[in-house]
């Protein structure tokens, strides 16, 4: 036990005199949560657009004033013809058109029918797709004005309530996200590059001629990493709590245990990656190439899983920080206790497992 | 010029001499283009519907056929009561939950009106805006439906109604991949660009090879140029097997022509290959350029509009994405592919990325030393 903590102790140095290392270990995270928190997001917002008011009447500007003056549009511009709108939409200045045919409002109060077209670009199809139904629901209000007094007969009224993230702010699904890569990146490429360090600069020699245990040696590698990111999980959760405003429902302490369990798979793969790279650069193109984008694609915060193949699908499963993200989602903003995330722990445990025997088991006492 | 040549080839013989980076060259792209479009699809479709009917009705049932008939909706959870609905959506079985009332077709039919409830699981924000946007239509056109069989239709709307036509230009099914694609080209070429040009020069300094080019004759700019000229073919290079795969595979071809998006793509190289050689000036080691390259390319790509809209962005980070040359060439590739955007529509990114490659490469220049230490 004596000669472990020693172990310790010499890695604990290794971090913490390097120290334009540890800064950037501690640093990184909050730089990446602050500007992803805030800079990654779905929501749909001031999206520029254009309209085309063939009538100029009334009712086609007070619609207009109501599109306007919603935080979803910005208006930009007033096109006088249809070449126009194909002008500025090749020009990237705008998202949407709104049409107003002539006679708008005359059709309306005497005929009882009028028609708008809404002209979305559908390049980016998730955008065009809310920013018509925005246009749809704010002409849908103005008409329930017209007719305030009148009362349909068989209506059927939706109430519509949503749950856990009431305002749809984006950052109820990126920090979770985010939370995963920065603790994967962390800890998988610095426990990586550690291990191959030692083996590139020729110390490992010195560490393989000891009677420590290859386990215990591995160990003793982890344990500062394992510190350096409870110190990261504490930033970031405090970063995300009093910065970007996404509360804890649930548990602190759960999610801290279970961000310590991530965290302990992370570096476990660090560790067996750098048992099979001989060099730092595979070591850190590995754990990029195999991490980085793997993390940002199967995970879910940025691609619902269930829209892809069936084979991406399987796939997904064995990105450990797919079950961390369902984790976090579940404790920190659903509010859930242990009883709903057993399952996913069980996972990460189990693939803790897995990877730690593997990598003990491929650890060399000898030299090449 | 003489020299410049000597210095080209030899630049292409080492390249061409390593089989991992002829590999990397010609693989990455083709996996990447088969893989990523397949996994980033961003289209709100099959969300997950649980039902808590109270009713039991004929109504009921004919307005949950509806839903599920739209292939917006999966059915996926049918609850005796709204707790348990609600446990359905903690364990992430559902997405969206709608209950129907006791009496729900009684009072419609009765009273007249009737009330439906529905609750999102809103942690998706742009997710739950959309499906409860969907189903919100879906109980209208239902509400229309029911209303026909009672009153007949009269000759004059009884009430104005303002009819609201929506078309979508430019890719007219809504397919996710056309989006995407083009902005992922662009990744790849990027990558390219910077970091193998930054590590080529690192690596001749790690090996010592550059001290036999800082006692020649050659001048700064030659040894610039004999290092951009071949990673500048390369990435046109990749660019092209790119569109032959995106054309192959996809099936996706430019609205506006390859000439334009070549245009902008051979003075954006100029500049991506002069941020990578300025990079490489500052590096000693290649792991540190190559740390330093991996995080300045993981941060360009966020904050590209690849994967989220700009517009969403706070006004900082919109910001800030006006100094990042990535994001100008997804915006060109997507106008030029997409929208059919001509030489004219994109002068204003031309003039920006002309510049960025005039500060990146008047910058490494400077900041390169025919000395050593």
């Amino acid at each position: 036990m004596k000669q472990f903590l020693i172990f310790v102790k010499k890695e604990w140095l290794h971090i913490w005199r390097d120290r334009r290392t540890l800064f950037i270990l501690i640093w990184m995270p909050v730089v990446q949560i602050i500007l992803y928190g805030f800079a990654l997001t779905n929501e749909v917002k001031n999206s520029n657009i254009a309209i085309f008011d063939q009538s100029r009447d009334v009712a086609t500007l007070a619609i207009s004033d109501e599109i306007a003056a919603s935080r979803y549009f910005n208006l930009v511009k007033n096109v006088s013809s249809y070449k126009d709108i194909g002008a500025t939409f090749r020009q990237g200045k705008i998202r949407m058109a709104i049409v107003f045919p002539q006679n708008f409002q005359y059709d309306l109060l005497h005929t009882n029918s009028s028609q708008i077209q809404l002209i979305a670009d559908a390049s980016d199809p998730n955008t065009a797709n809310t920013l018509t139904n925005y246009a749809q629901s704010i002409i849908n209000d103005y008409q329930q004005s017209l007719n305030q007094n009148q009362q349909l007969p068989y209506t059927i009224k939706a109430q519509v309530r949503m749950l856990y993230n009431p305002e749809l702010k984006g950052a109820y699904s990126f920090v979770p996200g985010v939370m995963a890569l920065v603790l994967m990146l962390v800890c998988t490429m610095m426990t990586s590059i550690a291990i191959v360090k030692e083996k590139e600069m020729g110390t490992m020699e010195v560490i393989l001629v000891s009677p420590l245990k290859p386990f215990r040696i591995i160990i003793a590698k982890a344990v500062p990493y394992l510190f350096v990111s409870l110190v990261n999980i504490i930033t970031i959760l405090l970063l995300s709590v009093f910065v970007l405003g996404v509360p804890i429902v649930g548990s602190l302490w759960l999610l801290m245990a279970e961000s310590t369990l991530f965290t302990i798979t992370s570096l476990s793969l660090g560790i067996l990656i750098s048992n099979s790279a001989k060099t730092q650069q595979t070591a850190m193109f590995t754990s990029m190439m195999s991490l980085f984008l793997p993390t940002l694609l199967f995970s879910g915060f940025l691609f619902p899983i269930e829209n892809m193949p069936i084979p991406l699908q399987i796939i997904s499963n064995v990105v450990p920080s797919k079950w961390f993200y369902i984790i976090v989602k579940d404790v920190m903003i659903k509010g859930l206790g242990f009883g709903a995330v057993w399952p996913e722990t069980l996972i990460l445990m189990g693939m803790t497992a897995i990877l730690l025997g593997i990598s003990i088991y491929k650890f060399k006492i000898r030299l090449a | 010029m003489r020299m410049l040549k000597f210095l080209l080839q030899k630049e292409l013989k080492q390249i061409f001499r390593d089989p991992g980076i002829i590999r990397i060259l010609f693989i990455m792209p083709i996996v990447q283009l088969l893989i990523l479009p397949l996994a980033a699809d961003y289209e709100i479709k099959n969300i997950n519907l649980g039902v808590v009917d109270h009713d039991h009705s004929e109504y009921s049932r004919q307005l949950v056929n509806k839903i599920v008939s739209s292939g917006y909706f999966r059915l996926k959870d049918y609850s005796p009561s709204f707790n348990q609905g609600l446990k359905a959506i903690e364990l992430d079985k559902t997405d969206l939950i709608l209950e129907i009332p006791t009496h729900f077709e009684r009072d419609l039919v009765k009273d007249n009106q009737s009330t439906l409830f529905i609750a999102v699981d809103a942690i998706n924000g742009v997710k739950a805006g959309l499906g409860g946007a969907y189903i919100q239509q879906i109980i209208q056109d239902y509400n229309q439906d029911v209303r026909m069989q009672w009153i007949q239709n009269p000759k004059l709307n009884p009430q104005p109604t303002i009819d609201v036509t929506s078309s979508d230009w430019y890719n007219p099914n809504m397919n996710y991949r056309v989006f995407m694609v083009p902005g992922i080209l662009v990744m790849l070429v990027t990558m390219i660009g910077s970091s193998f040009a930054a590590n080529n020069i690192v690596r001749e300094k790690e090996m010592g090879t550059i001290e036999q080019i800082n006692v020649s004759p050659i001048k700064k700019y030659q040894f610039i140029l004999g290092k951009l000229i071949p990673f500048w073919m390369m990435a046109l290079g990749v660019l092209t097997i790119g569109f032959i795969v995106a054309r192959l595979v996809y099936g996706i071809v430019p609205l506006g022509s390859y000439f334009t998006i070549y245009v902008f793509a051979s003075i954006y190289l100029v500049a991506v290959l002069g941020l990578g050689l300025l990079l490489s000036t500052y590096a000693q080691t290649q792991q540190q350029s190559m740390l330093v390259s991996f995080f300045v390319t993981m941060i360009f790509n966020l904050m590209s509009g690849l994967y989220t809209p700009i517009e969403s962005m706070p006004a900082w980070a919109q910001w800030v994405t006006k100094f990042n040359p990535v994001s100008y060439f997804i915006e060109v590739m997507r106008m030029v592919m997409l929208k059919g955007s001509g030489l004219a529509d994109i002068r204003v990114h031309i003039f920006a990325i002309i510049g960025f490659a005039i500060f990146f490469n008047t910058w490494a220049i400077l900041n390169y030393r025919k000395r050593t230490g």
